[in-house]
């Protein structure tokens, strides 16, 4: 599990990003950090912080989400299987970023969404039709049930040998 | 009532005593050495003895800690979670050379490209390289100022009695001191300049308007107890030339220009800032700009042209990063200062935050409360370098000769150099960045060709 110091600084982190000390996150607060805001996908990012229909995020739910950026331990794989399965399971990374594209949650990344996603992606540089063709091309491969859309069994296939624990996962130095 | 009478007037005698005694110590000991430019060295012995005490305290926290078992908070200036410094493309790459077979070098899109964007944010929000530039550094060891420290619940009892001893020294003996000699300093600069400016032009003028700037400044060096090392003076600027240096605080100026002849360049303020410009102006040509002017660069431009092209008029000063920054890093040198051809000479400020943190963090403190911060610190401690000077290459335009002129001074410093501007500080980042990022990320799912046509 996360260490003593390490949560001390994430919460020191936490409280240098409150401008308004009032101990909520807003989403202002966090398109203040510049590296952030020239993220592509950035406002999607930020919004998993968030609960259906919330503007205000605690440390507990800051501490939550990033908790999914932790990196599988070893000892951890052999763990107990009839726990509550752990935020940075690989499962759990991988719905971390089917979330990302999942623009109406309704777990199927449909073309429409698809398509938003690869707009926030690539800005003016890439023609509608292309990007048609290339949100058709990747649901064609991807879909398995035919109904036009990525499911999550669907998603976690296509990603099956990609090093997800590595890619998604986040060393603190100390 | 009546015991009172003999009593107060005992009280009235001894503050006209302490306060007679207090002015003389002044006099001699800090006003006369700082005219003449010499130093008793009292200031360095007062550095040594508060480094030993600093030391011992750090060491009492930490045993109180390994006796409660509990592990210390100590600060890492240098981040808190391990980036990779790879591109866009290597890291995207990567992802993809993992999880599939496919020839790598086609551009296309891959659902798992995501990752990429979404770790790098994620770490953006751990830990930036930006934001942390505006607030003041943390220190390692504790320095018994209670606005430095994190770990108060492992101090014992000797090491409350010794924080409250500094306490005491620093608000009642060091700051009246402080105070007054910064009031001292400040109208004699005024009455100085003034009574100068009265004189006819030439070579008097200069003399006497030099050695007053001078003096007034040696006295507000003493005001902060400022212990100043110049490094290299034999590279100090020259007329007809521009000095650049890194921004921390506006007690900058008063650091290089204790140490040398320069002609200020700034905004007109109101209130007593107002007056002191006022007053310096009528001594030297100082170029003070109108607020309505500030945002007119072609004006802004030709006045500090007209200035160094005149070589009887004294090097200008500009802090081209345009805010205070933290002193770990130097942010974006804005070009304007570049582009008028003249020799670039620049400096390095680095600041030892140990006996007081310079940083003035205009956002949380106004300049009253700043500078009773700094005077109510025990110290400020600092290290100047000169570098040689610099100028244009032909084949450099503005923000190239910029950033060269900024790396070396980062590097002489030992701070780190960044790109970024330190105007983000209160605006927002331009659009062009992400702009430049959806650029590069297109790239790689279409390639260089406009238009390809795909089944």
């Amino acid at each position: 599990s996360v260490s003593h110091s390490q949560i001390t600084r994430l919460y020191s982190r936490f409280t240098s990003l409150d401008k308004g000390e009032n101990g909520t996150l807003s989403r202002e607060d966090f398109q203040r950090i510049p590296e952030l805001a020239i993220n592509p996908l950035g406002d999607r990012i930020i919004n998993a912080f968030f609960p259906e229909g919330e503007d205000q995020v605690n440390f507990r739910g800051f501490m939550r989400t990033l908790a999914h950026f932790r990196p599988i331990e070893d000892n951890e794989k052999s763990k107990d299987q009839n726990g509550p399965e752990p935020l940075n399971s690989r499962s759990n990374k991988l719905h971390f970023a089917f979330r990302l594209y999942d623009l109406d949650k309704d777990d199927k990344i449909s073309r429409e969404e698809l398509l938003q996603v690869l707009r926030m992606m690539v800005g003016v540089n890439i023609s509608d039709e292309q990007l048609g063709s290339i949100a058709d091309r990747t649901i064609q491969e991807a879909d398995q049930d035919g109904d036009s859309a990525i499911s999550f069994a669907e998603f976690v296939k296509v990603l099956e040998k990609v090093d997800v624990e590595q890619k998604m996962s986040i060393r603190f130095l100390h | 009532m009546f015991l009172l009478l003999p009593f107060d007037s005992l009280v009235v005698n001894l503050l006209g005593i302490s306060i007679t005694v207090l002015f003389t110590l002044l006099l001699v000991f800090i006003i006369v050495p700082a005219i003449f430019g010499v130093s008793f060295g009292i200031r360095k012995v007062y550095m040594k003895t508060l480094l030993k005490i600093f030391q011992w305290a750090t060491l009492r926290i930490e045993r109180g800690a390994k006796e409660k078992n509990h592990p210390l908070y100590k600060p890492y200036v240098n981040g808190i979670i391990a980036k990779e410094p790879t591109s866009l493309e290597e890291e995207i790459k990567e992802i993809r050379r993992s999880g599939s077979g496919k020839a790598l070098d086609t551009p296309e899109f891959e659902l798992s490209d995501i990752f990429y964007f979404c770790r790098k944010g994620i770490e953006t929000i751990m830990d930036d390289e930006v934001t942390k530039r505006f607030s003041a550094e943390e220190l390692e060891s504790w320095n018994l100022l209670s606005r430095t420290n994190y770990n108060f619940q492992y101090i014992s009892l000797r090491l409350t009695v010794l924080w409250g001893l500094g306490v005491l020294i620093r608000y009642c003996f060091l700051l009246p001191l402080r105070i007054a000699l910064a009031f001292t300093g400040i109208s004699l600069l005024v009455t100085g300049t003034t009574v100068v400016g009265y004189l006819p032009s030439g070579r008097c003028k200069e003399f006497l308007s030099k050695h007053v700037h001078l003096m007034c400044y040696r006295i507000c060096v003493r005001a902060l107890t400022a212990i100043i090392t110049y490094h290299d003076r034999e590279n100090r600027p020259r007329n007809g030339g521009i000095c650049v240096a890194n921004h921390t605080s506006p007690i900058d100026v008063i650091i290089l220009a204790s140490d040398g002849y320069y002609a200020m360049v700034g905004q007109i303020h109101g209130g007593l800032m107002g007056v002191i410009q006022r007053a310096m102006v009528k001594a030297c040509p100082h170029v003070w700009f109108e607020r309505s002017e500030v945002k007119d660069r072609h004006l802004v431009a030709k006045r500090l042209t007209e200035h160094v092209q005149d070589k009887s008029k004294l090097p200008i000063l500009i802090f081209p990063e345009g805010t205070c920054i933290n002193n770990t890093s130097v942010m974006m040198f804005k070009k304007g200062s570049f582009e008028i051809g003249a020799t670039v000479y620049p400096v390095a400020i680095k600041y030892d935050p140990q006996f007081g943190d310079a940083f003035w963090n205009s956002s949380k403190y106004g300049m009253v409360t700043y500078l009773l911060r700094m005077m109510t610190s025990w110290a400020i401690v600092c290290s100047v370098w000169y570098l040689p000077p610099m100028t244009r290459q032909p084949e450099e335009d503005a923000v190239q000769f910029a950033n060269r002129v900024k790396s070396a001074i980062a590097r002489q410093g030992g701070l780190v150099d960044l790109l970024w501007d330190g105007g983000l500080k209160r605006e927002k980042v331009k659009d062009a960045f992400k702009e430049e990022q959806q650029k590069l990320y297109s790239k790689m799912i279409v390639g260089n060709h406009e238009d390809r046509s795909r089944s």
